[in-house]
């Protein structure tokens, strides 16, 4: 298995920074707005995110929340074992809220699919967006694009692209897995 | 837990067919689906493409009510069956009458039925998933593990807790699923009630017996108290209720001259001032609420880890 970086915590750190000013750009103040992380990975993620907005960007409170999209899944009983559940921590009011889905990856948008109907059960958003560290273009299976983007990527099928996390900061691996199928 | 992981086995007919693996990763799902019940929205879409028939043979209202609604937060098909108006009052057979409702594309079935080993039976000759909910005085696996989860919940591991279950054994399949399942789960488990009414192997189960019930609270960290079955009580067990409520009844008084008091569990439904009184029913110490609401988790847990296995659509 051959694994090579595609970002480093250095280029991460300008990408994110990045993301929080275009963030900040459409979102500012944040008294309307509310980050949601996918669990598990995109939690991360969105912490990072809304904690950079907090000590950088002068922002003084980030509605957060993470969500968890399982149940959601549409690849329930068409794999051989279920996905593990993570918790949900949904503590924010969503209704009429412009909500950020945050996630790590965005590949074939079926989790995004599933995130937007499981945001559903919380309420009516005024408005959702997407916003992913590392956009996997050419290979998606629905017709889902992200409003905001860390860094495009044109990885194969058979190769899996990763977050690898030091320190707040995550690094971005590319691992080429012949035969693993992606999730 | 493992990011992914499936039971060992494709039908839940009892707690003495699963690992300790099986049953921790029933309850690490209960915990999940325990925080969707009580979201704005109940609901999840997992199983929207299977169908379950519930068949009770034998009367059963919360059992019954707790499978539905967890069948329904997880937006199954439910179609119900209870046997008082149906073909097996004209003389068909159990087989017969699951087949004809599996060739209506059913691919669950939970039943329940007064004779033990009606589950396991049917599971050798349908084809569909088999959820045991309560055979006879054999076992009750649901309302173990619901059991088991409301404990956990209050007391984190069972490892090494100590867990009594008081009341009429011999023909209580709630004390037979419980003892396995806590036993799996580490804890230690004694027995308490009656001799009439405790089965004379029980000692083969690595079971403790304890005569008295005050001896067996001071011992236990939980005391799970079982229903007087008025209804399987084809003999005279015991005297009088008033002598039972005497003996083996627990009230306040009883509690509060020991040095810690155990957590109280009840299976339902609570015969108010003969196993327990309403004081100790309605005090802090009992969960039994608790454990009704666990019991939707819990089968929602098992339905949706059984609906797994099948990985029939392609």
């Amino acid at each position: 298995m051959a694994t090579k970086t595609l970002l480093d915590a250095r280029d991460c750190e300008i990408t994110l920074n990045r993301l929080c000013c275009q963030l900040n750009e459409v979102h500012f103040p944040w008294n309307n707005s509310v980050i949601i992380g996918l669990q598990p990975r995109g939690t991360r993620l969105a912490m990072a995110i809304a904690s950079r907005l907090q000590k950088e960007h002068g922002v003084s409170k980030v509605p957060f929340g993470a969500l968890d999209i399982t149940f959601h899944r549409d690849d329930f009983r068409r794999r051989e074992e279920p996905l593990a559940a993570s918790p949900n921590q949904m503590d924010v009011l969503i209704e009429g809220k412009r909500v950020i889905i945050v996630d790590d990856v965005l590949y074939t948008g079926r989790s995004v699919r599933a995130a937007m109907d499981a945001l559903q059960d919380y309420g009516r958003p005024q408005r959702v967006e997407l916003c992913v560290l590392i956009d996997r273009r050419f290979s998606r299976e629905l017709p889902i694009q992200p409003d905001y983007s860390g860094r495009r990527v044109d990885a194969i099928a058979e190769e899996r692209v990763r977050l690898e996390w030091t320190n707040d900061l995550p690094s971005v691996l590319i691992e080429s897995t012949p035969h693993a199928a992606q999730r | 837990m493992p990011h992914s992981a499936k039971l060992s086995t494709h039908h839940l007919l009892g707690i003495k067919g699963l690992s300790p693996e099986d049953i921790h990763l029933v309850l690490h799902w209960a915990a999940q689906f325990k925080e969707v019940i009580n979201r704005p929205i109940k609901k999840v879409p997992s199983l929207r493409d299977i169908t379950i028939a519930n068949l009770f043979f034998e009367n059963s209202t919360r059992t019954r009510l707790s499978f539905e609604l967890a069948e329904k937060r997880l937006s199954a098909d439910v179609i119900n069956f209870a046997a008082s108006n149906s073909s097996v009052k004209k003389g068909e057979t159990l087989v017969d009458t699951v087949n004809n409702i599996l060739a209506m594309k059913v691919d669950m079935i939970v039943m329940r039925h007064s004779e033990p080993g009606a589950a396991e039976f049917l599971s050798k000759h349908v084809d569909a998933h088999i959820v045991n909910a309560g055979d006879g005085t054999h076992e009750h696996p649901t309302q173990a593990l619901l059991d088991a989860f409301s404990m956990t919940e209050k007391l984190g591991s069972l490892q090494g807790k100590r867990v009594v279950i008081i009341g009429d054994i011999t023909h209580s399949r709630v004390a037979l699923s419980n003892i396995y399942c806590l036993q799996k789960l580490g804890a230690e488990v004694a027995v308490c009630g009656p001799a009439t009414l405790i089965p004379r192997h029980i000692y083969s189960l690595g079971v403790l017996v304890i005569p008295r019930l005050e001896d067996a609270l001071e011992w236990a960290d939980v005391a799970n108290m079982l229903r007087v079955q008025h209804e399987r009580m084809d003999r005279a067990y015991f005297p009088s209720i008033r002598e039972y409520h005497m003996r083996y009844g627990v009230t306040m008084e009883k509690l509060q001259a020991l040095d810690s008091i155990p957590l109280i569990l009840h299976p339902g439904p609570i015969n108010r001032g003969v196993e327990i009184t309403s004081e100790v029913a309605d005090s802090e110490h009992a969960i039994i609420l608790d454990q009704v609401q666990n019991g939707v988790a819990v089968r929602m847990a098992v339905l949706y880890l059984l609906a797994a296995q099948g990985k029939n659509i392609v």
